[in-house]
């Protein structure tokens, strides 16, 4: 049944995940908001250059534990964060640490997407032009690559000064991408980048993951597990604020070891 | 793209202390003020300030008891002219209104509201005193009470319209007629938010005193009935603090304190009762 | 038409008489409140006639250079608005011009910088000054803000006094001390009408500007404030209808001297303040009818700066534009 499952869906080829550095190291990561335990002692090795995808059903923090790794959550008031997270064995969680400059190596893409209401252009080189770039021959290069990179360039080379706002939902999303990556990130958080798009936008968001995955290390959470399938290279499976079960996604898929994470990939619930 | 955190948090640094600062200093200013009229007014407020009814012109001892009932009986005037049109009009608005005559009426409230009272004084003035050959506590009343219409209209919709629509479809689908539905089941529920917003309105013209400079005008003694002219607090404290007599100015901050304490009580307490009330209203 | 959901098959004349007594309470209901609403209308109407038609003798008698003539001669019945018009429109400049960047620092900091746990009782507090009646101001004003200000004047007056803003004798009352305390009376509002402008503007908008690597200046200066540009300059604007309407507490500060001078620390005289003090006066139609004109002229201007307030507000995407 569960191969049933798994060969619905159409099989990419994934990179192995298991010969890949460890780009990001998550120990003991512990979040509380107010009285409200989110995340319990999770404990997590990220690949360098693969896609990883996070799944699980509705609050059961998989969205708070991507928060972490860019230290979003530390504007939200009453999150407490305790553990270690490490990039290229770098710590993120140190007092000398300074979020903006973390930001420069991790960007985020939110589940709706949120273009500023400025030119397409100015939305692009919004990030680079806040961390000092001025040189507008540069700019102009940063944005041309990134529009590139996120299959948007043909449809938008005309009219880069053109609100972003005139954009289809699709493609103010893979704004949103080229805007996360001009500012040169190392690895790219994305928050169930594709539920508010149809399925052809939807589509080409996923083909873009697996372009970019070179060039970056891509975490991603899903609730279509499906989309996880097709998509990633790595799983992890969230439930109530504790990471049940990680591994290659087409053994978690077909075999995994959990019994709660077998209920929850075949239906059971969620 | 180098490093330039450091430049980049001096100037977030740099902003966060000086708008921190602009706080501070207005807030500071603001509490300063209050603080001196406390100060001032406590010390000259007495047990006759609230019975006695002022003295002859340069005579010491007298009170404003006079000032305090006008202003009652003012604010009374004003309720049963503005709670009934606002709260009506906001029914109306709410339960009704559709297209361009809600968009008049409503624009018409915003006008309203945006009058400086000075000359709602006027129209009063025009309308009632000129007519009648005389100074009246009911024009001043009339006056105030066209100033709270737009609020009251404003917070009746307010309310009303938060009261979700499937509370009015059950009822109707039980076979209330709509009038029913909206006296007696919408209303209710929004009966706290409405209460406090009319509160607030009474609040805010409680303090008005140019209205009243050529409506009610003033008193020294007490003003029986409707058609006289009276004292009010805020009249009186505009009289007596620009006279020249010490005894008057130690009189106008103590009705000064007294009109504070009135004014900012009810908003507080308005507050208090929105904020207790939101728990239950979910 | 009501929605009134009838018994739907019974057709007793009990019944249907019972069905008419309900359309007759929709009928009633709705007729009673939809008066009320139209008498909103007719208020207002009627307030917009009763001061053109009661201005009549002046408008006839001086047309349209009532508004710049600057004479207020009652005795020789020549009247224009001029001072009233200037006194206005100056005080009312150094009121925002001390306001504004305070009113909107101190919004910034308590909807961007400051914890909610800090920020929300601080608002609070805000809140209640802007409900402060105006007399009360006055108060203060004619007792503390007088003598200190005539302090300041005289000083300054020893080291600039060539200079003509600052030229004249210096009363303490004047432009100055009326345009300081209107600043203090108007920035309340100002910070409370912007904090709510700050505050909706979607935290997506925030949250893409952090994660990009934004300080939280940064994203303030970029993103934020451009994005509700439209609703805080309906804020400041609101502020200035409210001003240009403040009456007692002018008057009892500003020297209430119908004259035009180029000095700052000069007696002047606004408006609302010459209605306050010279209505119970007025002998004569002309003289009343000139009154009634300035209160003409002010109730149209504080229309259209309250008009386009609103238009600017809305179009941020505020749940309820404006606030009493």
């Amino acid at each position: 049944m569960l191969a049933r499952t798994f060969s619905r869906v159409r099989p990419r080829a994934s990179a192995p995940a298991t010969d890949a550095a460890v780009k990001i190291a998550v120990r003991e990561l512990t979040v509380h908001y107010g009285s409200t335990l989110a995340l319990d002692d999770i404990a997590l090795d990220v690949p360098a250059h693969r896609v990883t995808a996070l799944i699980g059903p509705s609050g059961c923090g998989k969205s708070t534990f991507l928060r972490c790794l860019n230290r979003m959550n530390d504007h939200l008031p009453g999150a407490r964060v305790g553990g270690q997270v490490t990039i290229d064995g770098d710590p993120v969680y140190d007092p000398a640490v300074d979020p903006v400059a973390l930001r420069k190596r991790v960007g985020m893409v939110f589940q709706k997407s949120n273009p500023f209401p400025k030119s397409i252009f100015d939305n692009v080189a919004f990030g680079p032009r806040i961390h000092g770039e001025r040189d507008p021959v540069r700019l102009r290069e940063i944005v041309e690559r990134t529009l590139h990179q996120a299959a948007l360039w043909d449809e938008v080379r005309d009219r880069l000064d053109r609100s972003a706002l005139e954009l289809s939902g699709g493609q103010q999303q893979r704004l949103c991408i080229a805007r996360a990556l001009a500012v040169g990130p190392e690895v790219l958080l994305m928050d169930e980048p594709a539920s508010a798009l149809d399925p052809i936008a939807t589509a080409k968001i996923e083909e873009l993951i697996h372009e970019l995955k070179a060039a970056y290390t891509i975490v991603i959470v899903t609730h279509n597990m499906q989309q996880a399938a097709r998509v990633s290279d790595l799983t992890a499976y969230f439930y109530l604020g504790r990471l049940i079960e990680v591994g290659p996604t087409e053994r978690l898929f077909t075999n995994p070891d959990r019994p709660e994470t077998e209920d929850y990939i075949t239906g059971r619930f969620g | 793209m180098t490093g330039n955190y450091r430049s980049r948090r001096r100037v977030e640094r740099l902003m966060f202390a000086a708008t921190g600062a602009a706080t501070g200093v207005t807030l500071g200013v603001l509490l300063l003020l209050l603080g001196y009229v406390a100060y001032q007014g406590v010390g000259a407020l007495s047990w006759h300030f609230f019975t006695r009814l002022p003295a002859p012109v340069g005579e010491a001892g007298g009170g404003m008891a006079n000032a305090i009932v006008g202003s009652g009986k003012l604010l009374l005037t004003a309720a049963v002219v503005g709670i009934p049109v606002g709260f009506l009009g906001g029914v109306y608005l709410v339960e009704y209104g559709r297209g361009t005559l809600a968009f008049a009426i409503r624009y018409a409230a915003d006008v309203l509201n945006g009058v400086p009272s000075i000359v709602i004084g006027i129209v009063a003035y025009a309308l009632l005193v000129r007519p009648l050959g005389h100074f009246s506590t009911l024009a001043g009343g009339v006056a105030l009470g066209l100033m709270m219409i737009p609020v009251a209209l404003r917070a009746t919709e307010e309310f009303l319209r938060l009261v979700p629509d499937t509370l009015r479809e059950a009822a109707l689908a039980l076979g209330a007629p709509r009038w029913i539905t909206i006296v007696r089941v919408v209303i209710p529920a929004a009966m706290r938010g409405i209460i406090t917003g009319l509160l607030l309105s009474l609040a805010r013209v409680a303090g008005e005193t140019a209205p009243l400079l050529f409506t009610a005008l003033n008193n020294r003694f007490w003003s029986p009935g409707w058609s006289e002219p009276t004292a009010s607090l805020p009249v009186m404290i505009f009289t007596y603090a620009i006279a020249p007599y010490e005894d008057w100015h130690r009189q106008a901050w103590a009705a000064g304190l007294v009109l504070l304490a009135l004014v900012l009580g009810a908003n507080v307490l308005a507050r208090i009762v929105m904020r207790s009330g939101s728990m239950r209203m979910a | 038409m009501s929605a009134t959901v009838g018994h739907p098959t019974v057709a007793t004349p009990a019944a249907g008489a019972r069905w008419h007594r309900r359309r007759l309470g929709d009928i009633a209901f709705r007729s009673a409140s939809l008066g009320f609403a139209l008498s909103v209308l007719a208020i207002t109407a009627l307030i917009a006639v009763v001061l053109f038609v009661a201005s009549g003798p002046a408008r006839s008698a001086f047309g349209w250079r009532f508004l710049w003539t600057s004479t207020w001669d009652p005795v020789a019945l020549h009247f224009g608005a001029l001072p009233f018009i200037y006194g206005t429109i100056a005080s009312t400049a150094i009121a925002l011009a001390l306001a504004v960047p305070f009113g909107l620092g101190a919004a910034i900091c308590l909807a961007e910088l400051l914890p909610a746990r800090v920020a929300d009782p601080l608002a609070f507090l805000i809140e209640l000054l802007v409900a402060v009646p105006s007399v009360v101001y006055g108060l203060v004003g004619v007792f503390v803000l007088v003598p200190a200000l005539r302090s300041v004047e005289v000083v300054i007056q020893r080291f600039l006094g060539f200079v003509p803003i600052f030229g004249g004798p210096a009363y303490g009352v004047g432009l100055l001390t009326a345009g300081v305390l209107l600043a203090v009376m108007v920035v309340p509002f100002i910070i409370a009408m912007s904090r709510e402008v700050l505050l909706a503007v979607p935290q997506p908008q925030r949250d893409a500007a952090l994660a990009l690597g934004a300080t939280r200046w940064e994203a303030v200066r970029h993103i934020i404030l451009p994005y509700a540009r439209s609703g805080i300059l309906g804020s400041v604007f609101l502020a200035l209808a409210r001003a240009l309407g403040e009456t007692m507490a002018v008057t009892m500060v500003i020297g209430n001297r119908p004259e035009i001078s180029a000095s700052l620390f000069a007696p002047a005289y606004t408006m609302a303040a010459v209605l306050a003090n010279e209505f119970t006066e007025a002998t004569g139609d002309v003289y009343l009818a000139a009154l009634v004109e300035i209160g003409l002229v002010l109730f149209a201007i504080t229309m259209i700066i309250n008009a386009a307030a609103r238009l600017m507000i809305a179009r941020v995407n505020m749940p309820s534009p404006g606030r009493a």
